[in-house]
């Protein structure tokens, strides 16, 4: 973005304020989650950078919170990653199976009431967590699922189908009708027509969407506060507990392996947006 | 040809125009049972529970139905003076049975809520009525405490009839009504939800104000740099979009402790001295500082795609027909770019309003906002109807906030990254 030689000085000096400024948000945005990495390598139980750390001295850093987290005394950590991970994949898969079926339905111009019913579904993006909350916990607490991991997955699904509906319906805006008839006149099953035609073509959508959905699940809090029993603590249940009681520098070792993963999750969706967009021939 | 001339038939010899229906009619079936498993899914797990809600939030039944014979027998009684033998008596019996199932307790504090001082005289009742004789229950119970004599007792009775009440909403906003059943205020020292109300609306308008300033400088600059720079600069918006909420309000509060980063660089620069470090966590500027970083990726991000549609040769034009910058970017640039604010202000304000995790982890008591109150009385006090009640009304709010948005800008689809 270089200047014109003509600028005028004041819109020069202007420009780099600018600029300044945009520099000072990227570097607040993105700070904050620098600091997390060289503490969670703190010898000390401390969470503040030790005047070793400051010197570089290589005492100063070490795995110990890592060691903590996954050989720690009664260790939380183990358990509720699994439960995270078995709960986020389910949730999942069912965000996907059922927010795909209802966005191919929605984008057949046959639908009826199409207004009302796009609201209906993605309303828990809506309403305030804690109101889903408070309403899924009465359900679930009705329906004897409360403090189970099948009522926290479907709490999730809840959440999670919303982003699946939205992506795979910006998706199919842009899909060419005329292929799937083109794949029927020529003898395809309407099964076969979705397997070999419509989801090749969607699918950039559907795993962005189940992304999401992924992300939406493994970060959720709010609800599982309300639904988890001891046995379905997750991840965020355990960080939530840990912040609340004593910040410890294994949580910042937990946090850094969550880092780590938002950015694998990331590359991978900024892969799919890329590839979908080539697919759908948008070029810019 | 059929010998009606004028309608066309398919080769199943059915009128064109009825085959065509039919065939519409099978679409939309087809159409409705796609989407039929997630729309069933979602009413009977979501929209019914949060209608649920609703009838949580005003359900009294409770004392009605501890009281049943008291109410049949209060029917006819007009309130204004004492009520007749038969409402004592009923009374008397209704009571009994309580204390025998040991959940006169309950009665107790619900009709103590009605009138101030009522505990102890059901209290000293519940002990006396064992050695009560039969007959004549009007003049044994008025023996028992002389306040049974006064009438407002009755009717504060009287007044828990109804299985349905508004008060839980009432109390929401800091109203009750009071014995003559007038709404009133409660005592100024009491209002604790319209303080929490009007925080949370203003936490969530400076929080969208903050987020607005912050981000629409840089969606300027990654919407007008080449796609090298831009893509790389994105990173440093979609990294915490995708990064835990935990994680990031763990990351703000080391940053803001006493002994934090934060505070070092104050130091450091002069700012402040060593031993008056300020205290920015617990408190309100540490709500505002994390919510602003946490939800300033949802601000950028719809801003971004609007103003990446707009083609950088309007300015030029601004420009070369005589605009100077200043006056082609308000008249020109900015006026294209409202959807995209109206888009982010709208998200940004309905997550903040009802943001939980960071203010209570962030926020301290000064901090705490009215989802923080939602919780504590669904995990603490266990008063659910109440949590229902303010619950409703929070959502009552942000659909009336969506439903002017809706009007003033129209809820386009709303994209995600």
């Amino acid at each position: 973005m270089a200047l014109p030689k003509y600028t005028e000085p004041h819109y020069r000096i202007w420009h780099y304020f600018y600029l300044l400024i945009c520099g000072c948000v990227f570097f607040f945005l993105i700070a904050p989650l620098f600091v997390i990495f060289p503490l969670s390598f703190n010898a000390e139980e401390f969470l503040v950078f030790s005047d070793g750390m400051k010197r570089l001295d290589p005492d100063a850093f070490s795995l110990r919170w890592y060691k903590d987290m996954i050989y720690g005394t009664k260790n939380p950590w183990g358990l509720a990653a699994r439960n995270s991970f078995i709960i986020a994949i389910f949730a999942t898969l069912g965000s996907i199976i059922l927010g795909t079926l209802a966005a191919l339905g929605l984008s057949s111009r046959h639908m009826p009431y199409k207004g009302l019913i796009m609201a209906i579904l993605i309303s828990p993006m809506i309403v305030p967590l804690i109101i889903s909350g408070v309403a899924i916990f009465f359900f679930m607490a009705k329906v004897g699922l409360a403090a189970t991991h099948l009522g926290i997955i479907l709490a999730h699904i809840i959440l999670g189908t919303p982003f699946v509906v939205i992506t795979v319906t910006a998706t199919l805006s842009g899909f060419d009708h005329s292929i799937t008839r083109a794949a029927s006149s020529l003898g395809s099953s309407p099964y076969n027509t979705f397997m070999k035609i419509t989801l090749p073509l969607i699918l950039p959508g559907v795993i962005s969407g189940g992304l999401f959905a992924f992300v939406t699940s493994f970060d959720e809090v709010v609800v599982v506060l309300f639904l988890a029993g001891l046995d379905n603590t997750t991840i965020p249940i355990q960080m939530w507990t840990g912040l609340r009681e004593q910040l410890s520098p294994t949580i910042l070792a937990v946090a850094t392996c969550l880092i780590i993963l938002s950015v694998l999750i990331l590359l991978t969706a900024e892969l799919l947006r890329r590839r979908s967009e080539r697919l759908r021939g948008i070029n810019r | 040809m059929s010998s009606e001339t004028g309608k066309i038939l398919t080769t199943d010899g059915i009128p064109l125009e009825e085959s065509l229906k039919q065939a519409e009619k099978k679409n939309k079936i087809k159409a409705f049972l796609l989407v039929a498993p997630l729309l069933l899914f979602l009413i009977i797990t979501y929209m019914i529970p949060i209608g649920d809600m609703f009838s949580r939030s005003i359900d009294d039944k409770m004392v009605t139905n501890m009281l049943p014979k008291t109410y049949k027998a209060m029917e006819n009684w007009d309130g204004k003076e004492l009520p007749s033998e038969e409402v004592f008596e009923a009374f008397y019996l209704d009571y009994k049975i309580l204390v025998k199932n040991k959940t006169a307790g309950k009665l107790q504090t619900q009709l103590n809520y009605e009138k101030n001082g009522f505990k102890s005289v059901l209290k000293k009742l519940a002990r006396k009525q064992k050695k009560f004789e039969e007959g004549n229950y009007k003049e044994q119970i008025m023996k028992v405490h002389k306040r049974w004599r006064n009438v407002e007792y009755w009717r504060a009775i009287k007044r828990r009839a109804p299985s349905y009440t508004y008060s839980k909403y009432l109390k929401g906003i800091d109203m009750y009504s009071n014995e003559d059943g007038k709404i009133v205020q409660v005592s100024e020292d009491r209002r604790i939800h319209r303080i929490l109300w009007i925080r949370t609306v203003e936490v969530a308008f400076f929080v969208t104000l903050f987020c607005f300033l912050m981000a629409y400088p840089i969606a300027h600059l990654l919407a007008t740099l080449p796609m090298k720079y831009s893509n790389l600069l994105m990173i440093c918006v979609l990294l915490p979009f995708w990064t835990s909420l935990l994680v990031r309000t763990a990351s703000w509060m080391i940053l803001l402790q006493q002994q934090g980063i934060v505070n070092d660089f104050f130091v450091w620069t002069g700012l402040v001295a060593d031993d008056n470090r300020p205290e920015m966590m617990y408190n309100k500027t540490g709500t505002y500082v994390a919510m602003t970083q946490i939800l300033l990726p949802f601000m950028v991000l719809p801003l971004y795609s609007v103003m990446k549609t707009i083609s950088p040769s309007l300015m030029r034009a601004g420009k070369s027909l005589g605009a100077t910058p200043t006056v082609a970017f308000f008249k020109v640039y900015f006026p294209l770019t409202i959807p995209g604010i109206g888009a982010g202000c709208l998200l940004v304000f309905i997550l903040a309003i009802g943001y939980y995790i960071t203010p209570a982890l962030v926020g301290g008591a000064s901090g705490t906002l009215i989802s923080n109150q939602i919780a504590y009385h669904m995990k603490s006090t266990l008063d659910w109807s109440f949590a229902s009640a303010m619950g409703l009304m929070l959502l009552t709010g942000v659909l009336a906030i969506y439903w002017i948005y809706n009007k003033l800008v129209g809820v386009d689809n709303i994209k995600l990254g």
